[in-house]
């Protein structure tokens, strides 16, 4: 009886994947597709709907109904019902995307034709609304005023969410419930409100001024709630063995926090701030309130008024000019490119150590 | 090779590299259910890295067979090629021939969820499911598979009868599982993936999060199991090995992928193991 060895094991096959669909399955998909689609055109034509809106709903109809039928007769019944939820969940997906898509072309294109390389060299403090947009004026200083009023807020609230959230989870005392049922509720006040806040507390009976910082206190008010919440949720998400070896380990309950417990969370932490600045970076309610909103490019958090994003975005469309307009959109542009930028930033900065 | 001509059914069994039965002149019993299951020249990737190299093992029905081995040498990546579970991990990818009664079980078109069924598993934890009874967790299967069967207490008496569980909760068949100690409901998940009756029973090492008492009823349900299905366990336990399996293979990785070094008989891999390194191991020299 011999026993022999089918491929010498010196020759290493090439690794394959079985799982993935095979050409022949995907060309099933894609006939799938374009016989729903062949039926969806042909019952558009044949009954009285019409317009994009009947071809997309009539089309999430036939899609599923075709595939579930096709698998089903290819796999059986429970396969069938498979396919049908998943093509379902992919409509919904696509339906949940499809407005962010939309605006974000919409923004694309007609904020684009304002881009030009004076937007990030010049401000406006000698460009009328009425000058030519390709030419005249900048929005530098409102992006300039935008990054320094949400870093400070970020400086303001960062230390107190994270303190709050270790509170919550750490160190538990008497007034933890009433604690955590504030920073819910507070994660509701509309951003007025805390613009109003600062205005009543801070601008009135003290500064007697504008500046950008005081703009930076109400998104801070804003972001608490956010970033403690998010930071309650993911500390509560580290194994509680971890706490008790730091402490086994004779660590002292800040230094078992300090060095265990917000390393081991660290990603989940930049989430929490990602979070807060994405509740905060388009507010324009308390910055037209608090922030003067100024023209010329202002460096000093403390002194004068500062232009942002949302501020320049808003005083556009005010102006009413087409020039002014076209500022507008592509302001909105800027903001979203520069959100999108510190938030790619924030997660290569939080992402680096975990993912070695 | 008059030997082999005179038993011509064996010729397709002897294509392979190794073959547990073959090496301890094992046939399969009369009873047998399928030829069993084959592996034929495995081997499996994470990303770029190769962690298991050129395995082919078969098992017959109706037998035991023991995957032993120092952490990090295939062990569980190799079990869990046979049931389809290694495509789970985004970068894996594999080569080779799994053999379900003589079918590929990664050949296009064949539908994953019916090989889970034919081919079930019980995990390192246990983990009966939260939100279900005991009764709910045993007949979990059929509910998730959309099977219909006529009589739902007999299946769920013979399933944990068959898992040696059922004297111990036949009066608490509606209360929750997560009550059991962590023995009773490894032998709840046992008797969870008998319902849908698999014609192989992979475990990856059972018995590692149970205390001893624990470990022998789950011992002792595995040899009851035995004699109706195919059970390949993966165990750190040597001599849990020696004692409930009829076969044994041995996995090393020296940093590389991992092989399979020797596969044979359970009693000659423990007393007289053709090759140096298992004999090291099995005599607890390293690993």
């Amino acid at each position: 009886m011999t026993t022999t060895v089918s491929t010498p094991s010196s020759i290493i096959p090439e690794p394959r994947r079985p799982w993935l669909a095979t050409p022949r399955q995907r060309a099933e998909v894609f006939a799938v597709i374009f016989i729903a689609a062949i039926i969806d055109i042909s019952l558009v034509a044949i009954t009285p709907l019409k317009g994009k809106l009947a071809y997309l709903g009539l089309f999430l109809i036939i899609y599923p109904a075709l595939d579930y039928l096709v698998v089903r007769a290819q796999r059986g019944k429970s396969a069938g019902s498979d396919a049908l939820f998943r093509a379902l969940v992919n409509f919904s997906m696509a339906i949940a995307l499809l407005p962010i898509v939309s605006i974000l072309w919409t923004v694309w294109s007609r904020g684009h034709k304002g881009l030009h390389w004076n937007l990030f060299t010049q401000d406006m403090h000698s460009a009328s609304v009425t000058d030519p947009v390709l030419t005249h004026g900048g929005l530098i200083h409102a992006v300039i005023g935008s990054i320094l009023i949400v870093v400070a807020a970020l400086v303001v609230a960062v230390p107190l969410g994270l303190l709050t959230a270790i509170y919550l989870t750490e160190i538990q005392g008497k007034f933890t419930r009433p604690i955590k049922f504030l920073v819910q509720s507070m994660s509701g006040v509309p951003s007025i409100v805390a613009g109003l806040f600062i205005l009543a507390a801070i601008v009135y009976p003290v500064t007697k001024t504008f500046n950008g910082f005081e703009g930076s206190l109400a998104l801070a008010i804003l972001m608490i709630p956010t970033i403690a919440r998010t930071a309650e949720e993911v500390l509560l998400l580290i194994p509680h063995d971890l706490r008790e070896t730091g402490l086994a380990l004779g660590g002292t309950q800040w230094r078992t926090v300090q060095k265990i417990i917000l390393p081991a969370a660290r990603s989940g932490l930049v989430t929490a701030m990602i979070l807060g600045v994405a509740r905060v970076a388009g507010e324009t309610a308390p910055i037209v309130l608090l922030t003067g909103g100024g023209d010329t490019t202002n460096w000093n958090l403390f002194n004068g008024p500062m232009g942002t994003l949302p501020f320049y975005i808003w005083k556009g469309f005010g102006a009413g000019t087409d020039e002014s307009f076209q500022r507008a959109w592509t302001g909105i542009l800027v903001l979203l490119v520069v959100v999108l930028v510190l938030f790619a930033l924030a997660r290569f900065l939080g992402g680096r150590r975990n993912s070695k | 090779m008059s030997e082999e001509r005179e038993k011509p059914e064996m010729e397709t069994q002897t294509q392979t590299s190794s073959l547990a039965g073959i090496a301890s002149g094992h046939q399969p019993s009369e009873k047998a259910l399928g030829v069993g299951l084959e592996a034929r020249g495995i081997h499996a990737w994470f990303g770029q890295k190769h962690v298991l190299k050129d395995v082919s093992l078969d098992f017959w029905a109706g037998t035991v067979t023991a995957l032993i081995g120092p952490s990090g040498c295939g062990k569980s990546t190799f079990i869990r090629t046979l049931n389809r579970m290694h495509e789970f991990i985004p970068t894996a990818a594999m080569a080779g021939q799994v053999l379900l009664d003589g079918h590929d079980i990664y050949d296009p078109g064949v539908d994953v969820t019916k090989i889970r069924l034919k081919v079930g598993m019980v995990f390192q934890k246990p983990n009966p499911f939260p939100s279900m009874t005991i009764a709910e967790n045993v007949l979990a299967g059929l509910k998730l598979a959309n099977l219909k069967v006529e009589n739902k207490d007999d299946l769920l008496q013979e399933c944990l009868e068959r898992a040696g569980l059922w004297n111990e909760v036949k009066d608490r068949l509606n209360t929750y599982g997560g009550a059991l100690s962590g023995g009773q409901q490894q032998r709840l998940c046992i008797a969870r993936s008998l319902a849908v009756r698999p014609q192989v029973l992979l475990m990856d090492e059972p018995c590692s999060a149970l205390d001893p008492g624990s470990t022998l009823k789950v011992e002792e349900t595995i040899s009851h199991l035995s004699s109706s299905m195919t059970i390949i366990i993966v165990t750190h336990n040597m001599q849990q090995a020696a004692r409930v399996s009829d076969y044994t293979a041995f996995f090393l990785s020296d940093g590389g992928p991992g092989e399979m070094i020797e596969v044979g008989n359970t009693n000659e891999i423990f007393s007289r193991p053709r090759d140096q390194r298992t004999e090291n191991y099995v005599t607890g020299r390293f690993g």
